[in-house]
């Protein structure tokens, strides 16, 4: 089963080699990890799918909270989260299907962010899901290039992953590394 | 004050509480060595950089303090890999410094440049690579911490030499701020009242005991438990000397080579508590099969290592004094009468056919480590190598006290003996220390005789000369028909080695020599080293082969043959 995970990060030099190590070694199957800054200046956020029983999701989970850097992880795939990802697709076009491709885009509430003469660069920002069905469709076409971010999800609702909660301010017992 | 980098490095060291280093310099490290001789520092010149850390681990063993190595860049830091990879296997507190090339040099493939944060990165607790004088002094302290705190390991701290030359305006502080080295615990609410309730339940209780115990320092607990409820108690190689071992619930190491009643205990036990271990291949056997009645009770500190290997009915995390301590009120006074005979039972038809009691005429390496006991009366510091002597040490020695034995257990690292019980004379001058190594793993480090004689360390020498690399070839005999490849080995004489390094030594080869031989070296103030000739395939049993069930053990086949040892409960 697929698992979201967040954690949060000291942002220093090796922290990925550090966390992309682990999973290497482990042979954890990663299907896509995306980092970049949180609210806490210092602290990078990390949001990766990790695909596996729960017994190596559980190593995952708990082989990444006891990196000296990592202040916090969790497990969001049981909670109300909000997930994202943006693709940029450049997909070939003539004359005949351009109008055709715009339609599509436009129904997927997706952008067209360039224009050439034979192709179209599209935007589109979501779910997983979508993205992967706005694709399947413009693989008709033909897709010349593709990049796509990876996973990002935020809780909905109250504050709960708020950092005020990371290690050593949280509730719980607390331990020396 | 304004400091230097490299007064940086000393005071430190200083006061994190170590008083003694174990190095080897070089290019990138001059700056540090230059500023040494200030201090009030013990420097001890290894042979080779892998024994400084082995060194620093028999150290770090025998004080329970952070062992500290020093090496410089490239080869240097290189060299330390295999002892730091053997202190992250067996968690034990290191910090080790390299020097690494200047600031501006680095990824250049300088001289003497490698990227020894990438190469020790996993294993290693943590490392770091010092660019800025203005990071040093907290990394340093950070280092010491992390190297000896919850789970401790090892830790490298990698300074470039303009780093140590540069100054800064710098006093120690013990402060620690970053937000990654405290932890929450996940804990399963009511843990210690759930693993109160199948203890209290229990039929055919049993407690495996790990190096978690004696570094937690929690063998008073482990013992009021055991004896409270009457629980027999197992441990694992490293967890050897938790429990006397001679004490009535004492069953001795379990696993591949553990005795064979006690294996069955594990399989036959309905409640297994697991006190500060990992579940490692070798306690564990083939893991499906692995304790099957038993619910499995986990007291451990890292919280990684819980589910790892065996999924526990109940968890119980922290620190296994204090959780034992909470445990104990719980605990309802029991007496397992039926359960305890039963294991007796197993005894007397299995420790006394694989380990014991009959006369042979050859040198047999049990007979050597039963003499040991005798000979120092269980009152010595012993260290081992790697090999079919290390299990005969765990298995016909008699260890009184936890940190008795000294041992590589995860790595299994052939050569750690002698660096290691060097470093552990060092850290226990007032007590007799004495190393047993193969043939084969004294060849690994014997350079380091030269330390000894450098240092004038008084540690005692055994070398068990099989003529093999006895441990393979053991599983050449079992699983690979006796096709004995690469296993036979030919020793330098010993003898002439020892003269040449000015170490007394004596040959024995007959067992009546065996005991004034080691009485010998007892008496003689200073190194001593004695070659032990003995019978050369003898094998260590019983064994669980690589892959079976624990319960499921090759058994030796004749009489078994140690005089002065009649199973489990030893008769002197
Ligand atoms: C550095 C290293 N290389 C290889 C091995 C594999 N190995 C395990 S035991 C052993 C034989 C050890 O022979 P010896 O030191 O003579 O001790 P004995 O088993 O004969 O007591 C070997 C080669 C190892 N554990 N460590």
């Amino acid at each position: 089963m697929k698992h979201t995970v967040v954690a949060w990060m000291e942002d220093r030099p090796g922290v990925l080699s550090r966390v992309s190590n682990l999973f290497r070694r482990r042979g954890f199957n990663i299907e896509s990890l995306a980092v970049g800054p949180s609210e806490t200046s210092g602290i990078s956020r990390m949001t990766f799918v990790v695909d596996g029983d729960e017994r190596m999701v559980d190593q995952a989970v708990k082989q990444l909270e006891k990196q000296i850097d990592v202040t916090r992880v969790e497990d969001v795939t049981d909670q109300p989260v909000v997930v994202r990802e943006l693709a940029l697709i450049r997909v070939r076009t003539d004359t005949q299907t351009r109008t055709e491709i715009m339609q599509i885009v436009d129904v997927y509430r997706a952008q067209i962010v360039d224009i050439a003469l034979d192709s179209l660069i599209i935007q589109v920002v979501g779910a997983e899901e979508r993205i992967n069905s706005l694709i399947d469709l413009l693989d008709h076409y033909g897709i010349r290039e593709m990049v796509r971010t990876g996973r990002v999800a935020i809780t909905r609702g109250r504050a709960t992953l708020e950092s005020a909660q990371h290690n050593g301010n949280g509730n719980g017992r607390k331990m020396g590394i | 004050m304004e400091k230097t980098g490299a007064q940086i490095v000393w005071e430190t060291i200083l006061r994190e509480g170590v008083d003694t280093v174990f190095g080897y310099p070089g290019g990138a490290t001059l700056p540090i060595y230059d500023a040494m001789p200030a201090y009030p520092i013990r420097h001890v010149l290894v042979r080779h950089e892998q024994a400084a850390v082995h060194m620093a681990e028999g150290w770090a063993r025998a004080t329970g303090k952070v062992g500290v190595a020093l090496a410089t860049s490239g080869p240097g830091a290189t060299n330390l890999v295999t002892g730091l990879a053997n202190a992250m296997m067996d968690s034990i507190p290191i910090v080790a410094i390299t020097g690494q090339v200047a600031t501006h040099l680095l990824g250049g493939d300088a001289f003497q440049e490698t990227d020894v944060t990438g190469i020790t990165l996993p294993i290693t607790k943590y490392n770091y690579l010092i660019t800025d004088i203005a990071d040093l002094g907290e990394a340093l302290v950070e280092a010491f911490y992390i190297a000896r705190s919850g789970r401790p390991g090892p830790v490298l701290v990698d300074i470039c030499k303009d780093v140590q030359n540069s100054k800064i305006d710098w006093e120690y502080s013990a402060e620690l701020t970053r937000p990654g080295l405290v932890k929450v615990l996940r804990e399963q609410p009511d843990a210690v009242v759930a693993a109160a309730t199948l203890i209290n339940q229990a039929q055919r209780p049993l407690i495996i005991a790990g190096h978690g115990v004696q570094m937690g320092e929690a063998q008073a607990e482990l013992m009021e438990l055991a004896e409270r409820a009457e629980i027999p108690v197992v441990t694992t190689l490293l967890g050897i000397g938790v429990i006397t071992e001679n004490h009535r619930l004492a069953l001795g190491m379990g696993g591949m080579h553990g005795e064979a009643a006690t294996n069955h205990a594990v399989q036959e036990c309905d409640v297994l508590i697991a006190v500060g271990m990992r579940f490692d291949d070798r306690i564990t056997g083939r893991l499906d099969q692995f304790a099957p009645k038993a619910k499995v009770i986990h007291f451990e500190l890292d919280p990684s290592e819980v589910g790892k290997n065996v999924k526990p009915a109940v968890t119980v995390l922290g620190d296994c004094k204090h959780t034992l301590g909470q445990l104990l009120p719980n605990i309802e006074p029991k007496q397992h009468q039926q359960w305890l005979t039963t294991i007796h039972e197993w005894q007397d038809t299995t420790g006394k056919v694989d380990i014991a009691n009959q006369e042979v005429d050859e040198l047999i390496p049990p007979f050597v480590m039963r003499q040991l006991w005798y000979a120092t009366q269980g009152n010595c510091t012993v260290v081992t190598d790697v090999g079919q002597h290390q299990m005969w040490e765990a298995q016909y020695f008699t260890h009184l006290r936890p940190g008795q034995l000294i041992t590589s257990g995860g790595l299994g690292t052939m050569g750690f003996g002698v660096p290691a019980a060097v470093g552990a004379k060092i850290g226990r001058p007032d007590q007799l220390v004495w190393v047993m190594v193969g043939d084969g793993g004294f060849q690994q480090t014997m350079q380091e005789l030269g330390t000894i004689i450098q240092e004038n360390v008084g540690v005692k020498i055994g070398i068990i000369n099989n003529g093999f690399l006895g441990m393979v070839r053991q599983w050449q005999q079992f699983f690979y028909e006796k096709r004995y490849a690469g296993t036979p080995m030919i020793s330098p004489d010993y003898m002439k080695l020892a003269d040449a390094y000015g170490i007394p030594a004596l040959r024995v080869t007959k067992n009546d020599e065996v005991f004034s031989a080691m009485q010998q070296a007892n008496a003689h103030d200073g190194p001593f080293l004695i070659e032990f000739r003995v019978m050369e395939e003898v094998n260590v049993y019983p064994m669980v082969a690589p892959g079976a069930a624990v319960g499921d053990m090759i058994r030796r086949p004749g009489p078994a043959i140690v005089q002065g040892y009649s199973g489990v409960q030893p008769s002197w």
